[in-house]
C-alpha cells in the first residue's frame, strides 16, 4: 500500500520496505552499504521533521515554480475527436522537467548529511541539468556523468551544466549512454561515500533511492489529483506518462494506486524493433533481472549481459526501469505499453503543431499513446497526459532525424 | 566450523609463504585456453587459490583494467557455459582451488541452484559474489554451501562491527577484506590504516582474511603478511597479461614469483 506524502511524513517507522513484492532489494557491493543505510536513516529522520517538508514545499513553490499547471489542450482534443486531454505541465517547471523535484529533495538531504559534494548521472541532460541547478542553489559541488554518445546529442543540456558550475564527465565505456553513465556514477560514489551523495536520478538503483526518489515526485500526481477534482468534478479516466527508468510516472501514477477506476498507463520507448537490441522496453520486452542494484525487469541476454538498447530519446535509452514499475506490472495494476521512434516523432510534432507546446521526446512517446488511445473514447472521457518535460533540447536531434 | 578445501589451501600456504598469494584472472581473457594455462602456471608459482572472474557487462566495482579484460572476452562471444565446460575439463587434474568472482545478474539469470550446481561440477571450490552483500545473501549462501561450495563475502572499510560479525558467519572459505573504499586497479601504495584495519577484523572473525584491491607490489604483499592470511592480485596480474600478448602465462607466473618469492 502506498502512503500519500502527508502520511508518510507524520510516520514513525525505523525502516522503509526494501523490497516491492519480490523486486528491488539492495544488489550492490559491501562499500555502498553503509551509505545506504545512512541515506535511509536520514530520510526517515526527514520525513518526520516539519521544518524539511516546509523547505522542500518553499522552494519547489518559488524557485521550481510549483505547483505546475493542469492544462485543458483544447485543440489536440478536437484534432483527435475523442476523450479530452488534459497536460500536467511539468514542462513549465524551472529546467524544463519534473526532474527537479527530485534533485531538490535530494539535495536537502545532502545538506542534512553534512555532505559537500553530489554526483549525477543523466541521459537526456535534465536530470544532469536539474543536479547542476540544485547544487548551485545550495552552494554544493556537482560532478554529472553523462555518456559520449548523450553527449553530443544533448548538447544544449551539456552546456547548461557547465553555465551553472558543474563538471560534466563524459563516458566512453560500454554504449555510451545512460547504463554506462550510471555506472561511472556508481563507481565514483564507491570510493567517495564518505563526502559526496550520489542523486540517482530516477526510481531505480538500490533501496532506499526508488522509494526516495517515487516519494519526492508524488507531488506531480497529488497535485493532478487535486486540480482533475476542482476541473473536472472527478477523477481522470486514464493517466498516462513515458516510462525510461521512471520516475515521472511513478511520481503521478504513485497518488492514484487506490483510486482504482484511474486506468493507469506506462508508455516505453520502442526504438525501431522489436528485436532485442532495437528498443528500449523492458517492461514490455524484458524479464526479471538484476541491474545498478536492483532486481527489476531489465533487457538482458540469456548470460545475464546487460543487452544494448535502443530509443531515439536519450532519456528512456536505458534497459531496466524502476523495481515499483515491475511490481505494478506483476500485479496488474498498471498497464504498459510501448511506442516506437517514428511514433514519437509525431507525437512531438502533433503536439507542437495542435497546441504550440513543444515536447521532450521522451514525453512525445506519451503524447503519442494518449492521443491514440483518446481517439478510441467517449468525448465524455478524461485522459492525462504527464507533460514530463520540455523539448528545445531535442530540437537539433529532432531536425537530424526527420531530416529538415 | 565444516571443512573447506578453500580455507585449508590458505592457512596452509599462510605457514608455508607467510601469506597466502590468490591471484585474480578474468575467464576468457584473452582466451579461454590462456585462462586454462594461467592456472597450473600460477600453482606452480605458489598460489594459494585463483580468483577466476566471470566477464559482467557492468562491473561497478572494477576500475578500468578489469574492465576491458571483460569487454574484450565478451566482444569475442564468450558465454558462461563455455567458461564452465572449459574449466570442467580441468578439474581433476590441477588441485588449486577456483573461486568463482561472478555478479549476481549472470547467476540470478542462469538459475541460482542451477549455477552453483554447474560451478561446483567445474571444479570450483568456492563462490565470490560482489554485489550479493547480506540481507539479500543469507539465502543464497544456504544454497551455495549445500551444493558443497564456500561462500566468500566481502568486508569493506566502510562495514560497520556488527555488520562484520554478520558478514563472517556467512563467509565458509575467507572473508575477502577490501583495502579501501572504491574500486579495482592497481595502487601505489596500500591506506596506511590497512594493517590495523586487518588486525582488528583478524580479533573479531576465526575464518581467514584475505585482503584484495590495490594490492600490486611485492612490497604490499611483505606489508600484509604481517596481518592477513592472504593476499589477492587482480588488476596487476591482467595488466601483465595485456602487456605481455606473446607469452602471457610466463609473464604472470614470473610476477608471481616475485610476489612471493619477497615474502618469504
Amino acid at each position: 500500500m502506498l502512503e500519500d506524502m502527508s502520511s508518510v511524513l507524520s510516520s514513525d517507522r525505523t525502516s522503509l520496505p526494501a523490497h516491492f513484492g519480490r523486486y528491488g532489494g539492495v544488489f550492490v557491493p559491501e562499500t555502498l552499504i553503509s551509505a545506504l543505510e545512512a541515506l535511509e536513516q536520514e530520510y526517515i529522520r526527514a520525513r518526520s521533521d516539519p521544518s524539511f517538508e516546509s523547505a522542500f514545499q518553499t522552494i519547489l513553490n518559488e524557485f521550481v515554480g510549483r505547483p505546475s499547471r493542469f492544462y485543458f489542450a483544447k485543440r489536440l482534443t478536437e484534432t483527435i475527436g475523442g476523450a479530452k486531454i488534459y497536460l500536467k505541465r511539468e514542462d513549465l517547471n524551472h529546467t524544463g522537467a519534473h526532474k527537479i523535484n527530485n534533485t531538490i529533495g535530494q539535495a536537502l538531504l545532502t545538506l542534512r548529511m553534512g555532505k559537500k559534494r553530489i554526483i549525477a548521472e543523466t541521459g537526456a541532460g535534465q536530470h544532469g541539468v536539474a543536479s547542476a541547478t540544485a547544487a548551485a542553489y545550495f552552494g554544493l559541488r556537482c560532478d554529472v556523468y553523462m555518456g559520449a554518445e548523450d553527449v553530443r546529442r544533448q548538447n544544449l543540456n551539456v552546456f547548461r551544466m557547465k553555465l551553472m558550475g558543474a563538471n560534466v564527465i563524459e563516458v566512453h565505456s560500454g554504449s555510451k549512454t545512460l547504463k554506462d553513465a550510471t555506472n561511472e556514477a556508481m563507481r565514483d560514489w564507491m570510493g567517495s561515500v564518505d563526502h559526496t551523495h550520489y542523486i540517482i536520478g530516477s526510481v531505480v538503483g538500490p533501496h532506499p533511492f526508488p522509494t526516495i526518489v517515487r516519494d519526492f515526485q508524488s507531488v506531480i500526481g497529488r497535485e493532478t489529483r487535486q486540480q482533475c477534482l476542482e476541473v473536472e468534478g472527478r477523477l481522470p479516466d486514464y493517466v498516462v506518462a513515458c516510462v525510461g527508468g521512471g520516475s515521472n510516472a511513478a511520481g503521478i501514477f504513485a497518488p492514484f494506486i487506490n483510486d482504482t477506476t484511474v486506468r493507469l498507463i506506462g508508455v516505453e520507448a520502442g526504438g525501431r524493433g522489436s528485436g532485442l537490441g532495437q528498443h528500449a522496453a523492458a517492461l514490455c520486452a524484458g524479464r526479471p533481472g538484476v541491474l545498478h542494484g536492483s532486481l527489476s525487469y531489465v533487457l538482458q541476454d540469456d548470460d545475464g549481459q546487460t543487452a544494448e538498447v535502443h530509443s531515439c530519446s536519450a532519456g528512456l535509452d536505458y534497459p531496466g526501469v524502476g523495481p515499483e514499475h515491475a511490481f505494478w506490472k506483476d500485479s496488474g495494476r498498471v498497464e504498459y505499453v510501448s511506442v516506437n521512434d517514428q511514433e514519437a516523432l509525431q507525437g512531438f510534432e502533433m503536439l507542437a503543431k495542435s497546441e504550440g507546446i513543444i515536447p521532450a521526446l521522451e514525453t512525445s512517446h506519451a503524447v503519442y499513446h494518449a492521443a491514440r488511445l483518446a481517439k478510441t473514447l467517449d468525448r465524455d472521457k478524461v485522459v492525462v497526459i504527464n507533460l514530463s518535460g520540455r523539448g528545445d533540447k531535442d530540437c537539433q536531434e529532432v531536425a537530424r532525424l526527420i531530416g529538415s | 566450523m565444516s571443512e573447506s578445501r578453500l580455507r585449508d589451501a590458505i592457512v596452509s600456504a599462510k605457514q608455508k609463504y607467510g601469506i597466502a598469494l590468490m591471484p585474480f584472472i578474468a575467464a576468457g581473457y584473452p582466451d579461454l585456453k590462456t585462462s586454462l594455462e594461467l592456472i597450473p602456471a600460477l600453482q606452480q608459482a605458489g598460489a594459494a587459490a585463483i580468483e577466476v572472474g566471470f566477464p559482467f557487462s557492468d562491473p561497478i566495482a572494477d576500475g578500468p583494467v578489469i574492465q576491458e579484460a571483460f569487454t574484450v572476452a565478451l566482444s569475442k562471444g564468450l558465454r558462461i557455459d563455455q567458461i564452465f565446460d572449459a574449466f570442467e575439463t580441468m578439474a581433476a587434474e590441477v588441485s588449486v582451488p577456483r573461486v568463482a568472482m561472478v555478479s549476481f545478474s549472470i547467476v540470478y539469470r542462469y538459475g541460482v541452484e542451477a549455477f552453483f550446481r554447474r560451478a561446483a561440477g567445474a571444479g570450483f571450490a568456492g563462490v565470490l559474489i560482489p554485489d550479493l552483500p547480506p540481507p539479500e545473501a543469507d539465502q543464497i549462501c544456504q544454497t551455495v554451501r549445500d551444493n558443497g561450495l564456500d561462500t566468500v563475502l566481502l568486508v569493506s572499510p566502510t562495514t560497520a562491527p556488527q555488520r562484520r560479525q554478520e558478514i563472517a558467519r556467512l563467509s565458509s572459505g575467507f572473508i575477502y577484506y577490501l583495502s579501501l573504499a572504491g574500486t579495482t586497479g592497481e595502487r601505489d601504495q596500500l591506506p596506511p590504516d590497512v594493517q590495523t584495519h586487518v588486525q582488528n577484523l583478524k580479533q573479531m572473525v576465526s575464518v581467514p582474511v584475505c585482503v584484495g584491491f590495490g594490492i600490486s607490489k611485492p612490497e604490499h604483499i611483505v606489508q600484509l603478511s604481517k596481518v592477513a592470511d592472504g593476499a589477492i592480485v587482480g588488476s596487476a596480474i591482467i595488466r601483465r597479461i595485456k602487456e605481455n600478448p606473446a607469452d602471457p602465462v610466463g609473464a604472470v607466473q614470473t610476477f608471481a614469483r616475485r610476489l612471493l618469492g619477497s615474502s618469504v
